[in-house]
């Protein structure tokens, strides 16, 4: 893991421990994410892939173990600090106003003005540009900027937020389950533009309980198992059935094909 | 919500996502498209059935009327586009009238010092509500209920306190008074004494939606108001001040009704002290009736003016007609429910996208 083309970690993790009350939700979880990788997290359900994404986010705080930004210790006390050191999150609500224009949402909260005195008012030209100028970059053409977002697919609108994200300067993109609830084919346009982030020189921490769709684009695989890292390997390191198998709980797995094979579930279609 | 969005987005899709958005693209123009159609049929209906409607004079009474609603529904439709709504904007207005009168003339401040604390106390009224809402998190409807309410006992209580009865001290022979007459309430007259008259608080109604308009649709503070009523969570996270944002809105109604109080007292000298009540609805169905979703995030100041001018042209028109102005009521009320409807049907769109 020590190879030295790697380049060092924007953010490295040591020893996380995170509890909530007295129940344990990360133990000793340790994870380098690089420029230009796409680091994905995988696990269960409440296997803590959201507390961890939440201390890197700086919505919660570790009560235990190291984060260093850029080799220097850091602890983002909220989001607003990790945003300002460069992470952004997109989570799975994406937050966009569907009601809204597509460039009212991509530029909320930092919109371009005119330099006006009095009333500074929108530049709403140059916004309409820059917008279709980046969602011409993924691929998206829309008829006009001014359709609400809304009326986008799901997967559109997943592109149209992480867009926005690395437009606005990200050098760390965390992206929680962005394939979640998207058919394969929307699926597909969010894979290809998390590829286009990377490329760019973007680390990508890419969360999902789907590890083909980690497989098709990783470059480093975490997977953590009720609060534990069970796996952390690079790409080369692994197979996809390895992922799948260790994924799915490696034992419990093999629990499960037993079972099957004997026929002693019912196969009702 | 958006999970559901996204799992609807299956197979079915390709087929239909080209025709389903541009039917909410038209859907959402259709908001005040339609309240203008509507507002247009009515004009005709009274230009047929009532012949004095066909009048200049008519025209200025329909006009005062609208604005008489219209310059509240300007910043309560702002407000709902935030995503809430203030249901004491009506008594507030009976409030800040009654705080500048008893100044001025009780008390014998100068009146424009009353005028100055009245506009004091009608902000801060619009302040603490929203800081209520937006700290507690508890609806605005109970809290501005609690706030009518509140007012209206202050309004009543105080007026009869100070003057042993319920209308405000007159303001008639305050000095400086010709001065705020002029401002709030010239009439401009045609023609002589009969002739069209033209109140010049339609002009500040229309100052008021030109400038709402422009702040919408063209500021940032426009985009914040918007996002804040459409998806404040996500309007939050990219670092719009929601809280900040409502509370600023819960002022301009404080505004807004100060203003609107500025005009009464110049035009009426006084105002009943347990008058104002039941305002605030008609304001909410300008705003409705003119476009506004009831969730926030969609509407218009434009749309509000027009639900304006639909009531006043009912309101007139049924008393032009020589119909039993109590059908006014269902009509308003047949309004808002076909507004809503509307409304309800576009919501439906957007959330199975």
């Amino acid at each position: 893991m020590t190879t030295p083309a790697l380049s060092p970690p924007i953010i490295e993790m040591i020893d996380i421990a995170k509890d909530y009350g007295h129940i344990r939700a990360l133990e000793g979880v340790s994870i380098a994410v690089r420029s230009g990788e796409v680091t994905c997290v995988l696990g269960d359900n409440g296997a803590g892939k959201s507390s961890m994404i939440k201390i890197m986010s700086g919505l919660h705080q570790a009560d235990s173990g190291v984060m260093k930004v850029n080799g220097v210790e850091t602890r983002f006390d909220s989001p607003r600090d990790a945003l300002r050191a460069g992470i952004a999150t997109v989570y799975q609500d994406l937050a966009v106003v569907d009601l809204m224009e597509t460039w009212r949402n991509f530029f909320l909260g930092s919109e371009l003005r005119k330099s006006t005195p009095v009333l500074r008012p929108l530049d709403i030209e140059a916004m309409r540009t820059i917008t279709a100028e980046e969602l011409g970059k993924l691929g998206i053409h829309l008829d006009s900027v001014d359709q609400p977002l809304g009326t986008l697919s799901g997967g559109e609108r997943q592109s149209v937020a992480i867009a926005r994200a690395v437009y606005f300067g990200a050098k760390v993109l965390i992206l929680d389950e962005p394939t979640a609830a998207l058919g394969v084919k929307q699926s597909g346009i969010v894979l290809r533009y998390v590829a286009k982030a990377r490329e760019s020189g973007v680390a990508v921490v890419f969360i999902t309980h789907n590890p083909h769709h980690a497989f098709l684009i990783g470059d480093h695989f975490a997977v953590l198992s009720l609060g534990r890292m069970s796996l952390n390997a690079r790409r080369d390191e692994i197979t996809i059935d390895q992922l799948i198998n260790e994924m799915a709980g490696g034992s419990e797995l093999a629990i499960l094909a037993q079972q099957l094979a004997r026929g002693t579930v019912p196969t009702s279609a | 919500m958006i999970a559901g969005s996204g799992r609807s987005e299956t197979a079915a899709r390709p087929f239909t996502s080209g025709s389903r958005r541009a039917l909410l693209g038209k859907a959402l123009r259709r908001r005040e498209l339609s309240a203008l159609v509507a507002a247009v049929a009515i004009f005709i209906l009274f230009w047929i059935v009532a012949e004095p409607f066909r009048t200049w004079q008519a025209m200025g009474t329909v006009l005062y009327q609208s604005a008489t609603i219209g310059l509240m529904a300007v910043s309560v439709s702002l407000l709902m586009i935030g995503g809430e709504f203030d249901l004491s904007s009506g008594v507030a207005v009976v409030t800040a009238a009654m705080v500048t009168s008893v100044l001025s003339v009780t008390l014998g401040l100068n009146l424009f010092v009353g005028m100055a604390l009245a506009l004091g106390v009608s902000i801060l009224i619009g302040v603490f509500n929203g800081w209520l809402v937006t700290r507690t998190g508890i609806p605005s409807f109970l809290i501005t209920l609690s706030a009518l309410f509140m007012l209206f006992g202050i309004n009543l209580g105080l007026t009869k306190l100070v003057t042993k009865a319920v209308s405000t001290p007159n303001v008639a022979v305050v000095p400086g008074v010709d001065l705020i007459q002029t401002f709030f309430a010239y009439r401009l007259q045609f023609g002589g004494a009969g002739g069209p008259q033209f109140s010049i608080l339609i002009l500040w109604w229309l100052v008021f939606v030109g400038i709402a308009t422009y702040v919408l649709l063209r500021t940032r503070l426009g985009n914040w108001i918007l996002a804040s009523g459409g998806n404040p969570a996500s309007a939050r996270a990219v670092g719009v001040p929601t809280k900040r944002v409502k509370i600023g809105l819960f002022a301009f109604v404080g505004f807004s009704a100060w203003f609107y109080a500025m005009h009464q007292l110049a035009g009426y000298n006084t105002v009943q002290a347990g008058s104002g009540y039941g305002n605030e609805f008609l304001y909410i169905i300008a705003a409705v009736v003119g476009g506004c979703a009831l969730t926030g995030g969609a509407g218009s100041a434009i749309g509000s003016a027009i639900g304006a001018l639909i009531y006043g042209m009912t309101v007139q028109g049924i008393v032009y007609a020589g119909w039993d102005p109590n059908w006014f009521r269902f009509f308003l009320g047949l309004m808002l429910l076909l507004a809503v409807l509307l409304n309800l049907n576009v919501k439906r769109m957007t959330a199975k996208m």
